[in-house]
């Protein structure tokens, strides 16, 4: 399944570095990235691809908040569709 | 996908509290009737337990991988004054045991459905439901209790109106608690996902997944983007923001839909308040222009808002239905509480709002010694509105023991915290005591 991973927070070295490692190490792969600084944050989404259909998406996005804590930004995950959903007819 | 449109939804979600306030599965109870109400309950429970089995779960699963909270899951059933019908018992509390039960084992957080249809009379069952209530909103926790007075087609039942009255005021004096609970309706619906009203329509599908979306703080975002321009803009405003919002309830729903394995019913539209800052439809109308909610023009943007979160809504989504319209619960919106405390809302207003948004006079304390009959006479005020306008109203008022105008109550949660509001002290005696039947109204000559 395809998911949205959003990076939002205060620019410092290392953000992509530990988030790509993260993903490296779930076998998560990153098929879109882009980046930008806006209203001074550093924003970062990932279009990631989850593979194994058995991922739990709520130990997933507890790890990812852990890491988050850790690299001073706040990260999310959501399957792909509800941004569709909300803004693509 | 746009970096700006990803973020856009991220601060609604984050932010601005939009959220999925609830999924509701209806289930029909209508293959569980038996003379012997043990019996009964056996089937109800077990069908309930079945079919509502991964609810939760499903839930669960949807929050996690889609980031939208989902407040609420909750069941709805058949009116079980139609199921009770058939035993002879005298009092139905085995029957909400048995919905709490299987409630609080499935982990839902509200049953509704202990209902009666009573708009033109009383089947054998619904006067036992009726005077059942005190004690099973006393004695249950997640039960829901609902009783149709009037319909726009049959008018309004005195009878039941009077009872009504009574019926709240008994409960009252039980907890003051109970009357959450509970919703004294005109023109009911049978596909409501909220609460307290939800009850599963015998015209239903056996099992259907409903939907409530929510999105106030949304709504009054967008706005504030828009100071001093013209209604037109407003109204379009709200429109494109309540199509979002429905788009997320469609989309949580037809994925509920599909991994239960029942078909999707409905999206309802409503605009539901939290106490939470930022989650109030009085904040909305006062973005529009109002120095407080309850002031002169309230009515006229609160038509405003209802309208335009239909229209913006009803694109959105495959099936519209439920109450679909602005709540205006006074204790679970912080701008409604501080409109009472300050002194620029009063009952005579909302009662007037709500000829123009659903549902009712909803969530409002008043004093513990109101008599019964002033409390029937407002639900005889609000049915009167529901019935002539062809529209939904609701009443859920709570009187406080030992509490008078100006003191608070705190209901917790959801249901927030209210001032007491004062009452018309003069008497409606007289008329609640005729009984009979309102005669339903002419449906031509509308003025």
């Amino acid at each position: 399944m395809k998911a949205i991973l959003t990076t939002i927070g205060k620019d410092q070295v290392g953000i992509i570095a530990g988030v790509s490692q993260f993903l490296a190490e779930k076998k998560i792969n990153i098929l879109d990235v882009s980046q930008t600084i806006m209203d001074g944050y550093f924003t970062m989404m990932m279009m990631v691809e989850i593979k194994d259909e058995k991922t739990d998406f709520a130990v997933l996005s507890d790890e990812l908040n852990v890491l988050g804590s850790k690299l001073g930004v706040e990260i999310k995950i959501r399957r792909e569709e509800i941004y569709h959903a909300m803004h693509q007819l | 996908m746009e970096t700006e449109k990803i973020i856009e939804t991220i601060h609604m979600i984050s932010d601005e509290n939009l959220d999925v306030r609830t999924i509701t599965m209806g289930i029909s109870l209508l293959d569980c009737i038996d003379s012997d109400s043990t019996k009964a309950c056996e089937r109800i429970y077990n069908k309930i337990m079945t079919k509502a089995k991964n609810l939760v779960k499903v839930g669960e699963q949807i929050e996690a991988e889609y980031g939208i909270p989902i407040i609420n899951k909750r069941i709805s059933v058949t009116p079980i004054a139609i199921i009770a019908a058939a035993s002879s018992d005298q009092n139905y509390l085995k029957y909400a045991q048995t919905l709490d039960r299987a409630a609080k084992e499935l982990g839902v957080n509200f049953i509704g459905g202990f209902s009666a249809l009573v708009q033109k009379g009383y089947q054998t069952g619904d006067l036992k439901l009726i005077k059942s209530l005190p004690q099973v909103l006393d004695e249950t926790d997640l039960v829901c209790a609902s009783v149709n007075v009037g319909s726009t087609r049959s008018g309004i039942n005195m009878d039941a109106v009077a009872e009504m009255g009574k019926v709240i005021k008994d409960a009252s004096s039980r907890s003051f608690m109970t009357n959450t609970k509970m919703v004294v309706f005109c023109n009911a619906v049978e596909d409501n996902p909220f609460m307290a009203g939800a009850f599963h329509g015998v015209g239903e599908q056996d099992t259907v997944i409903n939907v409530g979306v929510s999105g106030p703080g949304v709504v009054k975002h967008a706005l504030e983007k828009v100071k001093g321009k013209s209604m037109d803009v407003v109204a379009e405003t709200i429109k494109q923001t309540s199509f979002k919002v429905t788009r997320m309830g469609q989309l949580v729903g037809t994925i509920a839909a599909e991994r239960l394995g029942v078909p999707f019913g409905i999206v309802d539209l409503s605009l539901a308040p939290t106490p939470a800052v930022g989650d109030s439809v009085a904040q909305i109308l006062e973005e529009i222009g109002l120095e407080s909610v309850g002031t002169h023009g309230t009515t006229a943007a609160l038509a405003l808002l209802n309208d335009a979160v239909k229209k913006g809504g009803i694109m959105a989504c495959s099936h519209v239905g439920g109450l679909s319209g602005a709540f205006i619960p006074v204790s679970e919106d912080a701008g409604m509480i501080a409109a009472v405390n300050a002194g620029t809302l009063n009952i005579e207003k909302l009662e007037a709002m709500t000829a123009v948004c659903s549902v009712g006079l909803d969530m409002i304390a008043i004093p513990g010694d109101t008599p019964a009959e002033t409390i029937s006479a407002m639900i005889a005020d609000e049915a009167a509105i529901g019935m002539i306008n062809n529209k939904t109203t609701a009443v859920r008022i709570l009187p406080i023991q030992n509490k008078k105008v100006g003191e608070m109550v705190e209901f917790g949660g959801l249901l927030g915290y209210a001032p007491v509001m004062g009452v018309n002290s003069a008497s409606s005696a007289k008329m609640i005591a005729r009984g009979g039947l309102i005669p339903a109204p002419i449906h031509s000559f509308k003025n």
